[in-house]
């Protein structure tokens, strides 16, 4: 399989989906509505083989609201694909892709640790890096970063 | 599939009592601070909560607070035993965005210095790994202290280029920040000789010794299918049967130019591992001869000398860059906003993944597997917990 290929599958698969120009050195890019998030990341397993979990994490776009990002590759082909998915303002919720890769497990806890998001489906979404107790979510942008968090500061 | 935590492990047992034992987070096996709850059943492990977290120092949020000139010399401390590579992967992000071209002397440069900085982590972790199978190799001591002599070697050549020991500052976006200082090839070329000699040593103290032999052979199974669902990257994968490696897959840094062989074994246990590592320890010293011997002239930077801090600034743009480190994939992605800062950094450390692999191995295994297999994961919770 080629990006080329891999694109055309998607584009067909996933008629909402926008894919991104091809550019060097850059990963097929697709982002889909929320609710094929789970749908693409099994159709990218399945039939994509696309079958390596390499990261997922989000991004705090301020007004317009989180977005998730998740990154497989084709191992044997060598075709990297970077999902993502725009949750919308004020929206926290994203369907979890634990039940196809089982390396979503600990990248989707920190995503909820950092940004709050919660994995609906996630068999045990809880923090990861921080402290149970620790209150608010680091890395969205509404958090400053001299947060004072008794008793440390 | 299911995730294995304690009270979510289906196992039939006659009576015999759960016993819950706390494995950290300063057990001297877990060569940091990693916290590891296991459940026993007598002496096998049915269930692993692992707790990481304790060195978390949020880079990904000041990395939005240190500008491409700063952070490199942050960036070496999330993964502090192989500082070189953890930099590496910021500056290709950067330079991936900012379309930088990087003068070959500084990609070969580079080479060197992230190959020497994988054979210093192996090294690290063949001695501390020999040090945690203990009563195995007779007090377990004696490798580990050849190991750390050897790598001693290797952090005095850093010292002579960078001026530290462990955490460099040596990449920056366009190039390198130092030039060989007069000599060091002479002597990287002995040191690179030398080590090549005492491999061969430690494989034979090794083998040749039935206890290692037996507490790493069959022990750790890791399936290739496991191996790609978890993301599990480097040495594991390979030792899974992968024949994946970045320096192959996604030649970066003229590594095209070298001949190099990309070890692979199909047994996915801890051995299977080892051997991995042992073959890398030569083929990263004969990448960095061949790097000696084809060192180009020129500059070391595309960039001029820096007046201030915030005078590198990447216009918009995404991207994931990532380099083969010692433990695997050490990515970033990187979105610039234009500002002399990064927008957002994710750091995909590549003990991370690794590390995630655990809860997924280790039940059905004696409590001692699970020293056996955590060395052999070779995790640097710098970088898991970042």
């Amino acid at each position: 399989m080629t990006p080329a290929q891999a694109r055309t599958l998607v584009s067909e698969r996933f008629p909402a989906a926008q894919i991104e120009p091809p550019a060097e050195g850059a990963p097929v890019t697709v982002t889909v509505p929320p609710d094929q998030w789970f749908a693409l990341a099994r159709f990218a397993k399945d039939d994509l083989r696309c079958r390596f979990f390499s990261f997922l994490s989000a991004v705090d776009w301020k007004d317009q609201g989180l977005e998730v990002v998740a990154r497989l590759d084709h191992l044997d082909d060598r075709v990297g694909l970077m999902m993502k998915t725009k949750l919308g303002p004020g929206v926290s919720a994203c369907p979890s892709i634990t039940p196809i890769f089982r390396g979503a497990d600990w990248m989707e806890r920190e995503a909820y640790d950092m940004f709050g998001i919660r994995f609906e489906g996630h068999p045990d979404l809880r923090r990861i890096l921080l402290t149970d107790d620790w209150e608010g979510h680091p890395l969205l942008k509404s958090y400053a970063v001299d947060t004072p968090h008794p008793p440390y500061r | 599939m299911s995730i294995a935590a304690p009270g979510r492990v289906e196992v039939d047992y006659a009576g015999s009592e759960r016993l819950t034992m706390n494995m950290g987070p300063q057990h001297p096996s877990a060569h940091g601070v990693f916290r590891a709850i296991l459940t026993l059943e007598g002496e096998t492990v049915v269930g692993v909560d692992a707790v990481i977290g304790y060195l978390h120092r949020c880079h990904e949020k000041l990395s939005e607070t240190l500008t491409y000139a700063q952070y490199p010399s942050i960036a070496s401390k999330t993964d502090y035993v192989a500082a070189m590579t953890s930099e590496f992967a910021y500056v290709r992000a950067a330079e991936q965005i900012g379309k930088i071209e990087v003068p070959k002397r500084a990609q070969y440069l580079r080479v060197i210095t992230s190959e020497l900085q994988r054979v210093a982590s192996h090294l690290l972790w063949l001695g501390t790994w020999c040090l945690d199978l203990g009563g195995a190799l007779g007090g377990g001591a004696t490798i580990f202290l050849y190991c750390i002599r050897e790598r001693e070697l290797i952090l005095d050549l850093f010292e002579s280029l960078v001026g530290a020991r462990l955490l460099y500052g040596f990449y920056q976006v366009g190039g390198v920040r130092y030039d060989l200082p007069p000599g060091w090839a002479k002597t990287c070329r002995e040191t690179v000789d030398l080590i090549d000699s005492r491999i061969t040593e430690y494989e034979r103290m090794l083998e040749d010794n039935p206890f290692f032999m037996a507490r790493v052979q069959g022990v750790g199974y890791i399936s290739r299918e496991l191996a790609e669902d978890v993301g599990i990257a480097g040495p594991l994968l390979r030792g899974s049967g992968v024949n994946f490696d970045l320096r192959r897959a996604d030649p970066y840094s003229s590594y095209d130019d070298f001949q190099f062989a990309v070890p692979v074994e199909t047994a996915g246990d801890c051995f299977a591992r080892y051997r991995v590592r042992m073959v890398e320890f030569r083929e990263s010293l004969k990448i960095v001869r061949q790097a000696l011997d084809g060192l180009p002239e020129g500059p070391i930077s595309s960039r001029p000398g820096l007046k201030s801090v915030a005078q590198t600034r990447i216009p918009k743009g995404e991207a994931y860059a990532r380099v083969e480190g010692a433990r695997g994939e050490v990515g970033c992605y990187l979105i610039a906003d234009g500002s002399a800062k990064p927008y957002r950094m994710k750091w995909r450390g590549a003990s991370f993944s690794n590390l995630a692999v655990l809860p997924h191995i280790i039940p059905g295994h004696k409590v001692a597997d699970v020293v056996a297999i955590m060395g052999s994961v070779d995790p640097v919770f710098g970088e898991v917990d970042r």
